[in-house]
């Protein structure tokens, strides 16, 4: 009998898969142990050196920054006591030796910051830090941000006043000055370039010197998982979990497997499920896991190149982003868990503007912008000038991306309508980024997504002299060729505007050139999809690049 | 056979020099660097931090220079780091190294198992109802995508029964070899079965080829029965081209078994030479790809090896 009973076991699990619902996930007794699964494995652990959104999650249990965004977007101090301001008298513009406007900003160590062995977090090690991050041999990935610091003045162990080279209206924010443990760290950075490579973050990954968040890592394999477990130094509220173990699965299918087979208790949203596997795991309708779409700053948008003369016409654009209706695109291929796209301002930032001019979806008005350009429809609909050559567009973006492919169609359909002759040609992620966008080489449009943070002056993206070309050895990000000085006058003033209400004003007014001009025609905000257990209380997902594990000693397990 | 041996070697090596050369070359044509990736999804970084790295990590200097440095540098023991881990390319192989050859040995010697009798078997009934079962069989499994079948054992195993774990090498924080054990069991299986049916029907094929020869004639002609004739006569001779498929094989076994490595979240050789071209980390990927090109090669030595014990006729010469 047993093997007709293991048969049948089998029959039932298969019908089960296939069914799309699986057995009940057997009740634990006690969560003392978080397991949660993400889609790629962090390259290395120097919070410094390499960035990657896997790394920034699995960090944010360990380590503290001194400044960040909170799930509000309101910046906050982590690792300092007070967040400088000129209101406080703890920021103070300065002129630098050149004559030029600087920035003096005193921030206080928390007095009770230590590193896992005890060692308390002073200003020796926010100096290290500093000669790491700015030496351009060290490979930290944001070096700029150092060389940015001009000097250091240190006042006791646990204050210090930074002299930045530039006044801009984040000055307080260090959010990438993430400190390293001088004590410990020293030794390897006695040759810059072997750094990288010497570091204990690489060869000593466990050891409790390097971290002072809720957390330390205690076991590593790389590729698989990584174990946290409470520090005893660390400072603030105690963690509720015993263990977290970040488990790392790439491929979609397999996550979603670990998910219900208990593998993993949650997927996290910052780098776990693409949106169109959390739209499919909703439809499981499992009771166990709650489903958050936390809208966020990735910003999808099609890129024109702005030498190509028929793209270079704003009228085309303006009659291309009106013809393709994003609300509709949101709601059926998306289920509405996505935003459209005004700017490249997001709606929950606070210098968004309502008012900003908008693209509803209207054919008749899209076509009317097109005759205007002088893109008539012939007896058979299709578009052509002048001079009867027919009006044809390629669309480019990554190959295998489900979303941008979906969308991808639905614009080709859309612009079909408008008698407009649209094709496709995709390329793999590296080829797309590290060859044709990043030379400026498509023909007409590229589409993907630009990664900000919140109130993020976009310079590199859209400033004239940020264009990508041979001359400048393809630096800069500009890769629609976008030149306006007005454009770069507003980019510049808001950038050192102190005052935020006059900076609302600025930033109201980029976004009026912005949805005038159509640099980019945006699509949506994509939503990070979290994948929680119902037991799990405490997360709050940001929205932004700083993850929600920056606050894991509010998670708490409650039934 | 030393001589013969000694330039079988010779020549092997001189094939990984000439490799060597054209990896790296190859890696060096793709499009792209792994800055730029991290540039596009990096908000803060500028583009004077971009230039920065891609001189820190010498992306952009000329091919051949960069080589040079690199077989220098081999050549005397040190295969650098790797550019993704920060990590000794030694101690960066070394994990996925032992995972694979768990995953691939074990693999490969339960489809042998079930797939050398059951290709005997198929001969000795060729043209009968139990020959047409196996060969529908061996034709089902060679037929079925690794990828689906990953999936339907993960969905039956592991979240419908949840007999075994769905992924990975070890339970984090557990471990220990029946642990091990138990991770391994899907993923073998899932290659086992894609690998069976090939070797059955190679087995069956060569078994077949063997039957036919007059040795055998003349045996069964002096009483010897079907089973001593196969094994005692025929099971040799009939291994010979097998062996040969399995000495070619032999290199597949660190580098052909991405997308189940992928599936089961396993990191072995397969995912890191992805890895390690993917992300433009030259010493890593070189490393792994001239282990994957000496493993084939000793493969094939070790088949030509294998050819003169099993059949006397053949020596090197």
């Amino acid at each position: 009998m047993g093997w007709r009973r293991r048969i049948g076991g089998l029959l039932v699990a298969l019908a089960v898969a296939v069914g799309g619902t699986t057995l009940p996930q057997t009740a634990r007794a006690a969560h003392d142990t978080l397991t949660i699964g993400i889609s790629q494995f962090p390259s290395n652990f120097n919070p410094l050196i390499n960035s990657m959104v896997a790394k920034a999650y699995a960090l944010g249990m360990v380590v503290r920054p001194f400044t960040t965004f909170d799930k509000d977007w309101k910046a906050v101090c982590m690792l300092c006591t007070e967040l400088p301001t000129m209101e406080n008298g703890k920021a103070v513009a300065e002129t630098q030796p050149d004559g030029k406007p600087g920035v003096a900003i005193t921030y206080t160590i928390r007095p009770d910051a230590k590193w896992g062995d005890g060692t308390p977090v002073t200003t020796d090690d926010v100096v290290f830090t500093w000669n790491v991050g700015k030496d351009p041999k060290s490979g930290v990935n944001n070096g700029e941000a150092f060389r940015r610091i001009r000097a250091i003045d240190v006042k006791d162990a646990q204050t210090f006043t930074l002299h930045v080279n530039k006044l801009t209206f984040d000055y307080n924010l260090i959010n990438d000055f993430q400190v390293l443990p001088a004590h410990l760290e020293k030794k390897a950075f006695e040759d810059p370039a072997e750094y990288k490579n010497r570091s204990l973050y690489e060869t000593d990954t466990t050891n409790p010197g390097l971290y002072y968040g809720p957390y330390r890592i205690t076991q590593v394999e790389r590729g698989q998982f990584i174990v946290f477990e409470p520090n005893p130094t660390w400072w603030g509220a105690k963690p509720h979990f015993q263990k977290v173990v970040i488990k790392a699965v790439e491929a979609t299918p397999a996550l979603e497997a670990n998910l219900l087979s208990g593998g993993v208790d949650m997927i996290a949203g910052e780098v776990g499920f693409t949106l169109d596997a959390a739209l499919a795991f909703e439809t499981r309708k499992r009771p166990e896991w709650t489903v958050i779409y936390k809208p966020g700053l990735s910003f999808e948008q099609l890129s024109p190149n702005l030498d190509n003369p028929i793209l270079a016409d704003k009228r085309v654009r303006q009659a291309l982003l009106y013809g393709l209706d994003r609300a509709t695109l949101i709601q059926q291929v998306f289920q509405g868990k996505q935003i459209v796209a005004d700017t490249m301002v997001n709606p929950l930032d606070w210098c968004y503007d309502a008012n900003v001019k908008k693209y509803p979806y209207d054919p008749a008005k899209a076509a009317a912008l097109l005759d205007e350009a002088g893109w008539k429809a012939g007896a058979d609909g299709e578009r052509l000038n002048a001079a009867g050559k027919p009006l044809a567009i390629e669309l480019m973006t990554t190959a295998g991306n489900r979303n941008r492919e979906v969308t991808e169609l639905v614009v080709q359909q859309a612009w079909k309508r408008l008698g407009i002759n649209v094709t496709l040609r995709n390329q793999p992620a590296r080829t797309f980024f590290g060859e044709t966008v990043l030379k400026h080489a498509f023909p007409d449009f590229a589409m993907f997504a630009w990664f900000s943070a919140p109130e993020n002056v976009p310079r590199e993206i859209l400033y004239s002299d940020m264009v990508p070309t041979a001359a400048n050895n393809f630096s800069g990000e500009n890769s629609g060729g976008y030149r306006n000085p007005e454009m770069d006058k507003l980019l510049d003033a808001i950038e050192v505007e102190l005052d935020k209400t006059k900076r609302g004003v600025l930033w109201k007014q980029f976004q009026e050139l912005f949805a005038e001009d159509l640099p980019m025609l945006p699509i949506t905000y994509r939503s990070d999809p979290f994948v929680l257990p119902t037991w799990l209380k405490g997360v709050e997902p940001t929205g932004h690049q700083y993850p929600t594990t920056l606050w894991i000693e509010n998670w708490r397990a409650e039934e | 056979m030393s001589r013969r041996l000694v330039l079988r070697l010779i020549q092997a090596i001189l094939v990984l020099f000439v490799l060597s050369f054209v990896v790296y070359g190859l890696i060096g044509l793709m499009p792209g660097d792994p800055i730029d990736m991290m540039a596009a999804g990096s908000p803060t970084m500028t583009a004077a931090d971009v230039a920065q790295l891609k001189a820190v990590y010498g992306v952009g200097q000329p091919l051949l220079p960069r080589y040079l440095h690199w077989l220098r540098a081999a050549l005397s023991g040190d295969l650098g780091f790797s550019r993704l881990t920060g990590l000794p390319v030694i101690r960066t192989l070394g994990p996925p190294l032992g995972h694979t050859l768990a995953l691939m040995l074990t693999s490969l010697v339960v489809a042998q198992i079930f797939a050398l009798p059951l290709g005997m078997i198929a001969a000795l009934r060729e043209r009968r109802p139990l020959d047409h079962g196996l060969n529908f069989v061996a034709f089902a499994t060679m037929s079925l995508p690794t990828f689906w079948l990953a999936l339907v054992l993960i969905m039956i195993f592991a979240v419908g029964l949840r007999w075994l774990p769905a992924s990975g090498v070890e339970t984090p924080g557990g471990g220990g070899l029946i642990d091990r054990i138990h991770h391994l069991v899907l993923p073998v299986a899932a290659l086992a079965v894609a690998s069976f049916g090939h070797y059955l029907r190679y087995m069956r094929a060569a078994m077949i080829g063997a039957l036919r020869a007059d040795w055998v004639r003349t045996a069964r002609a002096k009483g010897a029965s079907w089973t001593r004739v196969a094994i005692h006569h025929t099971l040799r001779n009939a291994l010979v081209p097998v062996v040969t498929v399995l000495g070619l094989d032999f290199g597949t076994l660190f580098s052909g078994v991405v997308v189940t490595e992928t599936v089961f979240g396993y990191p072995g050789m397969g995912k890191l030479i992805y890895d390690a071209v993917a992300g433009n980390d030259y010493n890593l990927a070189i490393a792994a790809l001239m282990l994957a090109t000496a493993t084939t090669l000793v493969g094939s030595i070790l088949a030509d090896l294998a050819y003169a014990a099993l059949d006397p006729r053949v020596r090197f010469a």
